[in-house]
């Protein structure tokens, strides 16, 4: 137990480091801009004066280190600045959207990730069968679609012809959190039908190789019946690879929600991000970049955690 | 070769239809197109006609037109990133796999840190800086994905590295460069041809999804993930001419994955 | 008595190159109570099949097409696999080769002991444990009340291979397949688990199939053996009849493994090759892998390096080629200190000094022509090219009895075992080397291509007058080849002498251990060894 803890405890570590690093590299690539930020940004009809206070608004006067502690430091006491677009704190911007995609990325997980593992094992179990050739095509067909084409088809099916979901998920903070999950739908399915599809197939290939292991021969030879084998033999030891899956396959989810987010008119920091790279609102770029980098760093580490724990080798060993 | 195409389960055949159909059409561009990539030649949303085989898009061109030139800007785009990512990817995957050591460690650590960021919300961000252009474009999506082509180099390379016999070039004295052109790079061919195949899908849907955020290829020339974006209000609408250009996107990644589907059981099976 | 099991005219068949294929034709066996019944052959003999077939299992990719398999009244070829799982198990066990892969690694070694009673509901789980600790005392597992609530990667191969033995008999079974249950280990934990499976056999009274290539081993537990070759019976009879009068020249062969060779006297006067001085070597920085290690190879001679799994030969065999540079001491290759690190060596002393390893499946570049491998070190060493390196190659094969026309252009992936070991020693000769290090190469081979290939080595050191440095945990291979012997255990050289001081008494403690665990030929030596043994304990 206190390898693992160890372990744990160096993984997170370098999560931390990690996170440092890309805040550096946020910082750093606005530094590295050709010419001067502010010309670049304002463009050429900018006069100097307007240059002067977005240079000041900026902190561009300052020496780059003092800077980015400063911008860290706030970042770190969730000041993020003032948008350029419209003045107004990045904070504020952020805040309720980046609870909408929360929300939206979330009641996904929670469908998406039980029924990836339970779809994975059933063809796992039957492979080879028809069941088996059935899904796998569904999922290559939806592994190669992308996120959009889905979430257009589903509209035109869903919302243009039978008029059952609304085509825009709007919502706002005093709805209900029954009519939130009606306004989410079609979003949460769209996303749903693509990391199910990844997580599914890679669980499948994952169980696979468990259920090829000589053990499981050694446990049929025992007669012991499908069932237990199941459970008992394949189930623990497929826990770490699985998770393993999972882990990897998050990263669709938040792609795919910056996408799905544009196509539903989602107000979550997706589409806010993608609205910010057109404007070139840097601010806005920098915080709701490093948020969805911390959000993925952290949820690698909760994978690697968790495969840790659920791997016999390295929680049992006293050594 | 030729025995192995003919072998070749159904839906490899399909597949190998759909991405030489696609590939002549992008090549053939000019002569297959009706009308020129950006006049404007009807009304608004027109449906299909004997004039018009898609219908018109949401400022009166010929969608067909479009989407045949659409599939030459994605396609190609799509193809000269993979190979820049692929040659860079595998490149340092070989030299950290034979190098090892602090060479493997420096590459790896680096590559961690680039994997470490969402790859979409990295080229936002770089495109938020650089702005958006095709170089750009090009190398920033080669650069997000040779992170992936170098960790699959490199573990197949070092797979292939503790064999014996690159250990027995070793103690004959062979270089580096001999070892990565004359032992590894022939048996590592198998799995990153099909890598190949995979990498090219994720490039190319990529570009279609930055595309489609307004942010990859730039009006007026034509793509595909931005006509699904400049026709996609029309849905509302019941007009499904934004489904055309994302369903061409569906059936070439589709076309290609089950290629490489059939390529991975080929050279799984041959192992066992 | 009734037969326990009768097998009638099995036939089995394998699924490869897209096709079906006979790999067990025509076998038919019985086995009495308390009976012992030998399998044994070269790898593809069917050993396996057949046993696994004894409990109506047949591996993915296999299928028992015609047969009767008779399990105490219960037809198992046509059984449905509801019945065949109530059998499994309960009336047979299976005791297979690799423990370490064979036990679930995400439970407690006792737990999988009590499953199957448990599941086939024969007792209690409690009960279950007392009867798992009582068998792991009479299998001589150390702390039999504690050991098996330790997860399988807690226990040593040996004590490992003993709980599975247990495991086998968990529901006190009729039957025990036993399936190379020793082939993994080193001779002197090979012994305990011979131990166990006598204990099983004998003192319970059981009946077993025992599988094995090795006749030595057979031959200690089994009343009868049947040896079998392509899925073929090849002889059967009485283990003592069988060893004595052999009728088929398969089996004489077989027997006759390992003919001794002539030894050459080795003197001080010959010239050194090799020579070692205080060696020391570590992986981890903290720890020597290996410590005080010297050693003289002479010129046309051969030296076996001889250790059990850890002993550190292979890491010695890595210094000495420089992948390992060593930490203290000198090497002298040919009256020159050589640099510890590979790549500061000269070409020339590369060339000189050769390697050929105990897998020939990876040392041999699977994408590469015969003409490719033994071409590139006369390209490289002597810039020979074209026809003269054609023809070169071809003399090359000649010297390794390998038809030129035939080989010259095939894959590598093409060749057999045996051939694709001929090919790495042609790959070595063409540099025209002065010492060869064979890192254990017949160990990965069948007996009789092994035997072929130790009369081609020697048969290339009396020309060449080449020096070998002969690494194997084998001592029957170093009995057969060795003019020098060099024991090592745990990173140290305990012993080294000429063969026949080695070999002869007063042996060293641990060379005496070693070679006393060497099965011989005779069914009486396990039961003598362990009457010994316990006589010298009490």
């Amino acid at each position: 137990m206190k390898n693992v803890l160890i372990l744990i405890f160096k993984r997170s570590g370098a999560s931390l480091i990690t996170v440092f690093i890309i805040s550096l590299i946020i910082f750093i690539g606005v530094e590295l801009l050709p010419g001067d930020v502010a010309e670049t940004v304002l463009g050429q009809s900018a006069t100097p004066e307007t240059v002067e206070a977005f240079r000041k608004e900026l902190k561009l006067d300052l020496p780059p280190h003092i800077r980015y502690g400063a911008w860290l430091n706030d970042f770190v006491h969730g000041d993020f600045g003032n948008s350029l677009a419209n003045g107004r704190p990045v904070s504020e911007l952020i805040g309720w959207r980046f609870a909408n995609t929360l929300f939206l990325a979330l009641s996904t997980a929670m469908i998406a990730i039980p029924l990836a593992i339970f779809l994975g094992m059933l063809a796992a179990f039957y492979r080879n069968t028809l069941f088996d050739k059935l899904i796998s095509t569904t999922t290559l067909s939806f592994i190669s679609f992308p996120e959009f084409f889905i979430a257009y088809i589903l509209i035109g099916i869903l919302s243009v012809k039978f008029n059952i979901f609304p085509s825009l998920a709007i919502i706002d903070t005093n709805m209900g959190f029954g009519s939130k999950l009606y306004a989410i739908f079609l979003p949460s399915l769209t996303l749903t039908c693509v990391v199910t599809a990844h997580m599914m197939r890679q669980t499948r290939a994952a169980i696979i190789n468990v259920l090829a292991s000589a053990y499981i021969e050694m446990a049929e030879i025992k007669g012991i019946n499908r069932l237990r084998i199941i459970v008992h033999h394949a189930f623990p030891n497929s826990l770490s690879p699985v998770i393993n899956v999972i882990a990897i396959n998050l990263a669709y989810l938040i792609v795919g929600v910056v996408i799905v987010e544009v196509v539903f008119v989602y107000p979550g920091l997706g589409q806010l991000l993608v609205d910010s790279v057109a404007k070139r609102d840097l601010p806005v770029v920098q915080a709701s970049g490093l948020i969805f980098s911390i959000v993925y760093i952290f949820l690698n580490l909760s994978a690697d955690i968790l495969s840790m724990l659920s791997n016999p080798k390295l929680r049992q060993s006293q050594i | 070769m030729l025995k192995l195409l003919r072998q070749s389960p159904l839906s490899a055949r399909i597949g190998m239809g759909i991405v030489l159909l696609n590939c002549l059409v992008a090549i053939f561009a000019p002569l297959i197109a009706p009308y020129g990539e950006t006049s404007v030649v009807g009304d608004v949303w027109e449906s299909f006609c004997g004039q018009f085989y898609f219908g018109t898009d949401h400022i009166g061109r010929d969608l067909f037109t479009r989407m045949v030139f659409g599939a030459r800007n994605t396609i190609v785009l799509a193809f000269i990133t993979t190979i820049l990512s692929f040659g860079f990817g595998s490149f340092l995957g070989f030299i950290a796999a034979v190098k090892g050591g602090w060479v493997d460690q420096i590459i790896s650590r680096i590559i961690d840190i680039i994997m470490a960021f969402p790859t979409l919300i990295f080229a936002l961000m770089i495109l938020s800086v650089l702005g958006s252009s095709i170089p750009t474009l090009i190398f920033t999506i080669a650069l997000l994905d040779s992170t992936r082509v170098y960790r699959l180099s490199r573990a197949v390379a070092m797979d292939i590295e503790v064999m014996e016999f690159v250990e027995a070039a070793r103690l004959r004295g062979e270089g580096l460069w001999w070892i990565i052109r004359h032992e590894i790079l022939p048996n590592a061919m198998p799995p990153l041809v099909a890598e190949f195949g995979l990498r090219f899908c994720f490039v190319f849907l990529f570009i279609a999804s930055l595309s489609f955020l307004g942010l990859g290829l730039q009006p007026p020339l034509a793509d595909w993930g931005g006509m699904v974006k400049e026709n996609a209000g029309a849905i509302t609408f019941g007009i499904y001419t934004p489904l055309i250009p994302a369903a061409a996107i569906a059936f070439l990644t589709v076309g290609v994955n089950l290629i490489v589907d059939w390529f991975l059981h080929l050279s799984s099976g041959l192992h066992e | 008595m009734n037969n326990l099991i009768e097998i009638k005219n099995l036939y089995i068949e394998g699924f490869y190159e897209e096709e079906w294929h006979p790999i067990v034709s025509d076998i038919s066996l019985e086995l009495k109570r308390g009976e012992v019944l030998g399998l044994i052959g070269e790898s593809g003999a069917g050993k396996s099949t057949i046993g696994l077939a004894s409990m109506g299992y047949a591996r993915q990719g296999c299928r028992i097409t015609s047969g009767s398999i008779n399990l105490e009244g219960i037809e198992l070829f046509d059984a449905t696999e509801e019945d065949l799982r109530l059998v499994r198990g309960s009336k047979i066990a299976y005791v297979a080769q690799s423990a370490a892969a064979s036990f679930n690694p995400s439970h407690h070694v006792i737990k999988q002991y009590a499953e199957a009673p448990v599941h086939h509901g024969l007792m209690k789980y409690k009960e279950a444990e007392e009867e798992a600790i009582e068998i792991y005392r009479r299998l001589f597992l150390p702390t039999p009340e504690k050991i098996g609530y330790r997860y399988p990667h807690e226990l040593s191969g040996g004590q490992l291979q003993r709980a599975m033995v247990a495991m086998a008999m968990s529901c006190k079974p009729d039957i025990i397949v036993f399936d190379e249950p020793t082939t993994a280990l080193d001779v002197t934990t090979q012994i305990e688990v011979l131990a166990a499976v006598k204990e099983i056999t004998e003192k319970m009274n059981k009946a077993a199939l025992y599988i094995t290539h090795d006749l030595a081993v057979v031959a200690q537990v089994a009343h009868r053996i049947m040896v079998l070759r392509n899925g073929r019976l090849v002889e059967e009879g009485e283990t003592r009849t069988l060893i004595k009068k052999p009728k088929e020249k398969y089996t004489r062969e077989l027997l006759n493994v390992r003919a001794l060779r002539e030894t050459k006297a080795i003197t001080d006067k010959m010239d050194v090759i090799l020579e070692i001085e205080d060696v020391a070597a570590t992986y981890t920085g903290h720890e020597n892998v290996l410590e005080d290690i010297n050693l003289v190879v002479r010129k046309g001679r051969t030296v076996a390096l001889v250790g059990e799994s850890g002993s550190g030969k292979s890491t010695l065999a890595r210094v000495i080629t420089g992948l390992l540079p060593a930490i203290h001491g000198s090497i002298t290759f040919l009256g020159k200190k050589l640099p510890g690190s590979l790549k500061k060596r000269k070409k020339e002393d590369l060339r000189r000094m050769q390697m050929i390893y105990q897998m020939p499946d990876t040392a041999l570049n699977p994408k590469q022509t015969v003409r490719e491998v033994i071409g590139r070190p006369l390209q490289f060493y002597f810039g020979i090219r074209g026809q003269k390196a054609k023809d070169r190659i071809k003399d090359l094969l000649r010297k390794i009895e390998l038809d030129p026309d035939i080989y010259i252009d095939r894959l590598t992936t093409e060749l057999s075992g045996g051939e694709k070991q001929r090919i790495c020693i042609a790959r070595a000769l063409a540099a025209e080397p002065d010492l060869i290090i064979c890192d254990e190469v017949t160990s990965a081979l069948d007996q009789l291509v092994a035997e072929g290939i130790l009369d081609l080595l020697q048969d290339l050191q009396n020309k060449t007058d080449m020096a070998y440095l002969f690494i194997t945990h084998d001592l029957a291979t170093v009995k057969a080849i060795a003019d020098k012997i060099v024991i090592m255990l745990e990173g140290k050289i305990i012993e080294q002498g000429e063969k026949k001081k080695v070999l002869a008494p007063p042996y060293h403690e641990y060379t005496d251990k070693l070679l006393a665990s060497v099965p011989e030929m005779d069914p009486d030596w396990l039961d003598n060894l362990l009457d010994e043994r316990a006589s010298t304990f009490i």
